[in-house]
């Protein structure tokens, strides 16, 4: 599935899998997207989207571009600030790509390659590669799972900034956020969360939206518990792993040592692998149901602008003065709340399918997945066991 | 496969055959297959000789060593109150052997007992280069908490790794044919109430250990120049400080990995609870219950990393630590050897003096003194040869020591490895009972 080439500081890696890892997602002929490869440079990573589409607005059937992380979240923000769009989950972004702890442990075990055997050296050298590999298989995923839900949904596949993204085949020019604009978000996250507060606090009339309220409200908080707790399991599991390692790469007299420690390595390594599934997928899930909340709170918002506009031409008539104005008003907001009602509900139901897709297809392949490296391991054990066993 | 590799270079460094033995007066027969040793192929690179009458010689030994003898150490129980109480534990035999007056007994010892029969063993057979197990170390610490009264996990983990460390003390001494033989260790089995030991200060645990590394500095600073027949010894000191020295090393990090998985499973149990949490808040039923499954199932794996770790630690960490002093006592026994040569050395500059003063008198024409001088080689003379035998009984004594003291070493960790290889199997085994009833509830959701 992955090709890998190694060179010192860079990372090629070419997916041909054109599926998305974690959700889910109905593939649609008209358009395909995927991440075909990608490169870890330095202190970037470059991904290579490649798109397939029968679609009229692009040029060609097929074709790919270049992007960088920060393209990805100029994308995510268009969206979120589009006011067209404030009725749909918008697509969580991706997590910024941080090798820095893998990077870290690469160079503190260069700088103490004189103090350790050859054999030892290759080995955890070969360990740490492959974590650093996984990391960035994982940020491919992140990434490309983003885009396939773009695509997939029915109102922003057709976003022109989208297209842009896929087709454009030189730099956004997208600079990352500087400092005083990351003020900015920061105090307008604030406020957002003040007003959710609010917001969340009046009963809403629609039994659905006041259900999903209390639902998400709840399962954010648990999803961001797990998360966090299988997080802090896997890094247990990883740092067994890593003693594990280091035993097994000692030149000791007593090797003995190194003969159940391939077996250890392997338990070790792979559980650590599909606590990683587990942890993914409640990662993105806690990323989603943010989205989610996001909506309920747009919604409560365009809610709350309505009844104002109501109150406010009841006032109006009362006085009898700018009637029509505060007419226009509320049927604007009027329009706007029932909009986003309409396209909220949908997106709920459909939010609720995928996650309990997502969490069946990730559930089902993490049991199998153990199991398959359970009886691996069962048998490796008992063929070690019989020949130490006859060797008496 | 690399594995299997690994499994047959097993035995090649740990089994080292001497060639010649000063006592071997056997017929050669043709070479038996050492117990222990790997196929022909992966020997290449090691430094293990062709099997010898030395070690078909150790082969009749060791079958005598199959005696019908299990001892174990069980029921730690506190006695008294507060700073004098005591930890009194329960020793129980059952054996064939003729030498003990029944065949199933139990005695009552607490730890000071266990340091004195140490001290006695130490004693008698030490100078001999005999290689006597150190007992485990004291611990102010630990005995302070159990005095106090302090009923947490800490403590009954202290009580319970002291209570496997005796046992295997104990398994270890009656292991050893000359060291059964002494009366002490029969009385330590056998009789009912022993004297209090006192004075166990200065040779228990790691006092002893600080004892025997002044000696080894002592030693290596003089420079003593030893035959060439010694060259065994020579390779075999070296081979034991590289030993020990390693498995210090491997100590620390088995410590380092018993600590993370205690680590892991306590995550685990917190993970678990979480993942119950967001299975009851989920309103999809059939994921609900699924999660709620899956707690479950974590909270079993949690369980097993539980008695993983205390596998990882009663079996490996231990032992280690076992055979950390061990190393130091087999240093010992080489120290020994080293006073015994210096002894004899020694003997043998006097006796040159004593020539030369001889010779003097017999120059200078001093008859009366005369008589003195011979008297006084005669003694040395004897001497001399008196301190040659017990050298070359020594050297004899530690050879033979060291080889079972390795052959025990591979057999004991060989078995450990057993234990574990066959624990993790089993861990396994579970694991695929726990995912196997779990499919199906995943399956199920829809």
């Amino acid at each position: 599935k992955f090709f890998i080439v190694d060179n010192s500081d860079k990372l090629i890696l070419e997916n041909t899998n054109p599926r998305a890892v974690n959700v889910d997602l109905q593939t649609d002929a008209t358009l395909q997207v995927d991440i075909s490869d990608a490169l870890s440079e330095r202190d970037k990573v470059k991904f290579t989207v490649h798109t397939k589409s029968t679609l009229p607005n692009f040029k060609q059937n097929e074709f790919s571009v270049v992007r960088q992380h920060e393209e990805f979240i100029w994308l995510h923000d268009s969206f979120v600030e589009n006011e067209e769009y404030a009725g749909y989950i918008i697509p969580p972004a991706p997590p910024k790509p941080d090798f820095d702890a893998s990077r870290e442990k690469l160079q503190k075990l260069g700088e103490g390659e004189g103090s350790m055997t050859k054999e030892e050296f290759t080995k955890m050298k070969q360990e740490l590669e492959a974590e650093y590999l996984a990391i960035f298989k994982k940020t491919v995923a992140m990434h490309e799972v983003f885009l396939c839900r773009v695509a997939a949904h029915p109102v922003l596949r057709k976003d022109l900034n989208f297209h842009v993204f896929l087709e454009y085949n030189q730099d956004l020019s997208v600079r990352g956020k500087n400092k005083k604009e990351k003020l900015e978000d920061f105090f307008k996250n604030v406020v957002k969360s003040a007003d959710g507060v609010l917001v969340a606090g009046v009963k809403d009339v629609d039994d659905f939206f006041e259900h999903e309220k209390t639902f998400l409200l709840e399962y954010h908080n648990r999803v961001k518990d797990s998360s966090a707790k299988s997080d802090r399991m896997i890094r247990s599991h990883k740092s067994a792993a890593d003693d594990i390692n280091r035993i097994a790469s000692t030149h000791s007299p007593l090797s003995c040592f190194q003969t159940l420690f391939p077996v250890q390595k392997i338990e070790a390594r792979v559980a650590a692998d599909e606590d990683l599934k587990l942890a993914d997928l409640l990662k993105y899930y806690l990323r989603e149901s943010q989205a989610a909340k996001d909506l309920l709170y747009r919604r409560g918002r365009a809610l709350v602008d309505y009844e104002n506009a109501n109150k406010a031409l009841d006032k109006a008539r009362a006085k009898n003065k700018d009637v029509l104005q505060a007419e226009t008003t509320q049927q604007v907001c009027c329009q706007k709340f029932e909009k986003i009602s309409e396209s909220a509900k949908q997106e709920l139901i459909d939010f609720k399918t995928r996650r309990v897709a997502a969490f069946r297809k990730n559930l089902v392949e993490l049991a199998e997945l153990e199991l398959k490296h359970a009886k691996g391991n069962l048998q490796l054990l008992q063929s070690c066991l019989g020949v130490l066993k006859g060797d008496t | 496969m690399l594995l299997m590799e690994c499994v047959l270079h097993l035995y090649v460094s740990t089994v080292e055959l001497s060639l010649d033995s000063p006592l071997n007066d056997r017929k050669k027969k043709d070479a038996v297959k050492p117990s222990l040793s790997a196929p022909a192929a992966s020997v290449a690179s090691s430094s293990s000789k062709a099997p010898s009458k030395t070690l078909e010689e150790l082969e009749e030994e060791e079958s005598e060593d199959k005696f019908d003898l299990n001892i174990s150490v069980t029921n730690p129980e506190k006695v008294g109150d507060g700073m004098n109480a005591y930890m009194a534990y329960k020793v129980s035999t059952q054996t064939s052997l003729t030498m003990f007056r029944s065949k199933t007994f139990t005695v009552r010892r607490r730890f000071s007992d266990f340091l004195g029969l140490y001290e006695k063993l130490s004693e008698k057979h030490s100078q001999n280069g005999y290689i006597v197990p150190p007992p485990p170390e004291k611990s102010i610490l630990g005995m302070t908490k159990v005095k106090v009264g302090k009923e947490d996990p800490s403590s009954a983990e202290f009580v319970e790794r002291r209570r496997a460390a005796l046992e295997r003390y104990l398994q270890r001494v009656v292991s050893h044919p000359s060291l059964l033989q002494d009366p002490d260790v029969r009385e330590f089995l056998e009789k009912e109430e022993l004297p209090r030991a006192v004075s166990t200060q200065a040779l228990s645990g790691a006092g002893f250990l600080k004892m025997l590394n002044k000696a080894t500095d002592a030693v290596s600073k003089m420079t003593i120049k030893m035959n060439e027949q010694d060259v065994w010894f020579d390779e075999k000191i070296q081979d034991v400080e590289n030993e020990e020295q390693h498995m210090r090393k491997l100590h620390v990090m088995v410590e380092s990995l018993v600590n993370h998985r205690k680590e892991l499973s306590g995550n685990t149990a917190v993970f678990a609870k979480s993942v119950a949490m967001l299975g009851s808040s989920e309103d999809n039923t059939a994921l609900s219950r699924a999660l709620s499954q899956l707690a479950e199932v974590e909270d079993r794996i949690e369980q097993l990393h539980q008695e993983q770790a205390s596998n990882d630690f009663f079996t490996f960490s231990e032992l280690l630590a076992d055979y950390i002093r061990l190393l130091g006592a087999v240093k010992g026994c080489f120290d020994q050897r080293m006073k015994a040569w210096q002894r004899w050395q020694d003997a043998e500059n006097m006796l040159q003096k004593k020539r030369e003063a001889e010779a003097k008198l017999l120059w200078a024409n001093k008859p009366d003194k005369l008589q003195q001088a011979k008297d006084e080689i005669a003694e040395w003379e004897a001497k001399v040869t008196q301190y040659e035998r017990e050298f070359e009984r020594i050297s004899a004594t530690v050879r033979k020591e060291v080889i079972r003291f390795d052959k025990e070493k591979a057999r004991d960790f060989k078995r450990q490895i057993v234990k574990y290889l066959e624990s993790l199997l089993n861990s396994q085994q579970q694991l695929i009972k726990y995912w196997e009833a779990f499919l199906p509830e995943a399956k199920a959701i829809a």
